[in-house]
């Protein structure tokens, strides 16, 4: 899953849809995901790395980040087109 | 070395449902190559930009359109002859017709306009918007002009409520019945005559753009913007510029198809499914230009090089993610001021 190739992101975790001109605020740890997605890294590489420096286990990590994948979703921030 | 240029304009009443002068003076005024002289042209003698000596030089008050275009039309002349005009800006879609009506007199006494023809203005009409979008192959909500309250009762065979309550020029009202038909009906008849337009309600986010046509099909500037306050007027308080190559390219088709002179509003619906329907399409540079003035597309100064005959290359970028905030102002004046324009027409 891949976020949109226009959206910008600051440091301080301010997003801007230059689309549909929305913004939002996200916290360090949405931040982090976003900018692993950016990367173009899957769940199987973010998972490792997030259960490792924050204490949460797999499963509780996954259902979080669907839960977030959804919502970045409903922000229309996502690449539906060109997912890999 | 700047040219000295009088440039005229009305939409001087930067209220809370403001006249784009104001803000297209600002960007004269920016202008690299211009040095202005503003004739501000007053419909009443409270607009504010009147009494804004830094945005407008000298004032005149000018007789309503709804007195007559030749009335209208010949207290421009008579302005001109004593203080000569090079190029004239009518902000307001209620005049265009005087101007238009007149612009080969307007040519021979040497003032410039850059306006739509007759035909362009007519076919982008809200009542005529069904036979526009068909057309030019657009995504036009449905539509019906109505002029009597007998044809309120037939409407739920056409359309599904809600629908759109628009008067001619101005004004638009969401109804859920019948009744909020009727009574926006009558508050907009009493207003702007007939007839009312009902239009399809369509769900969505509304989204505009300003653009700039060279009359030979060419787009020379547009930027697209979400508002993101609105005034229970309607009006933008605040917006930002977006990054959407549809709705540019739905403009440049729109410019392109019908070779529009001058500025223009495109009001569009952007429905869940990402469709772009054209909601109105306004034949004026909108009260919100500064913002793209901001963005980068100094688009009043390109609209007065157009008048003059002047070479425009096409603007290409701006700035995405630009926003622009309203603000009011209490601008003090003294009694003299409002007596002297109130008592001879001028300030």
């Amino acid at each position: 899953m891949r976020i949109k190739k226009n959206i910008a992101i600051s440091d301080s975790g301010f997003v801007f849809n230059p689309t549909t001109g929305d913004s939002y605020s996200m916290n360090r740890i949405g931040r982090q995901i976003l900018d692993y997605l950016r990367e173009g890294n899957t769940l199987e590489e973010i998972k490792p790395r997030m259960t490792e420096e924050y204490d949460v286990d797999e499963a509780s990590f996954e259902k979080y980040y669907f839960d977030f994948l959804s919502m970045l979703r409903q922000f229309e921030l996502l690449d539906e087109k060109n997912e890999d | 070395m700047k040219t000295k240029i009088t440039v005229a304009l009305t939409g001087l009443n930067n209220t809370d449902n403001p006249g784009p002068g104001v803000p297209v003076i600002r960007g004269i005024r920016e202008s690299e190559i211009f040095d202005p002289r503003i004739i501000g042209l007053a419909y009443e003698n409270l607009e504010p930009a009147i009494y804004m000596h830094r945005v407008v030089d000298k004032t005149y008050q000018v007789p309503y359109p709804s007195e007559g275009s030749g009335v209208l039309v010949n207290r421009i002349l008579e302005i001109h002859k004593k203080d000569p005009i090079d190029v004239l800006v009518p902000n307001y879609d209620a005049e265009l017709y005087a101007f238009m009506r007149s612009s080969e007199i307007l040519e021979q006494a040497g003032i410039k306009t850059f306006i739509p023809t007759l035909e362009q203005f007519e076919e982008r009409h809200k009542a005529n918007l069904p036979e526009f979008g068909k057309k030019y192959d657009l995504l036009v909500p449905f539509s019906k002009s109505i002029t009597g309250t007998d044809e309120i009762k037939k409407l739920a065979d056409e359309f599904d409520y809600p629908l759109m309550v628009k008067g001619k020029f101005y004004d638009a009202y969401l109804a859920y019945n019948e009744e909020q038909v009727r009574m926006h009906y009558n508050k907009i008849t009493a207003k702007w005559g007939l007839p009312v337009i009902i239009q399809e309600f369509i769900k969505g986010t509304e989204v505009n753009v300003v653009a700039l046509g060279d009359g030979k099909g060419n787009t020379i500037g547009a930027v697209p913007m979400r508002k993101q306050y609105i005034t229970d007027k309607g009006k933008a308080w605040s917006g930002i510029t977006l990054d959407d190559p549809n709705m540019l390219e739905l403009t440049r088709r729109i410019l392109e198809k019908t070779k529009w002179r001058g500025g223009m509003e495109l009001e569009l619906v952007k429905s869940h499914k990402n469709e772009l329907y054209i909601i109105e399409i306004n034949p004026r540079i909108p009260a919100w230009v500064y913002l793209a003035v901001g963005a980068g597309q100094n688009l009043p100064e390109a609209m007065v090089k157009l008048a003059l005959g002047m070479e425009v290359k096409p603007y290409e970028t701006y700035e995405v993610g630009k926003m622009f905030i309203r603000y009011s102002y209490d601008l003090i004046t003294d009694l003299k001021e409002f007596e002297k324009l109130s008592t001879l027409g001028e300030l």
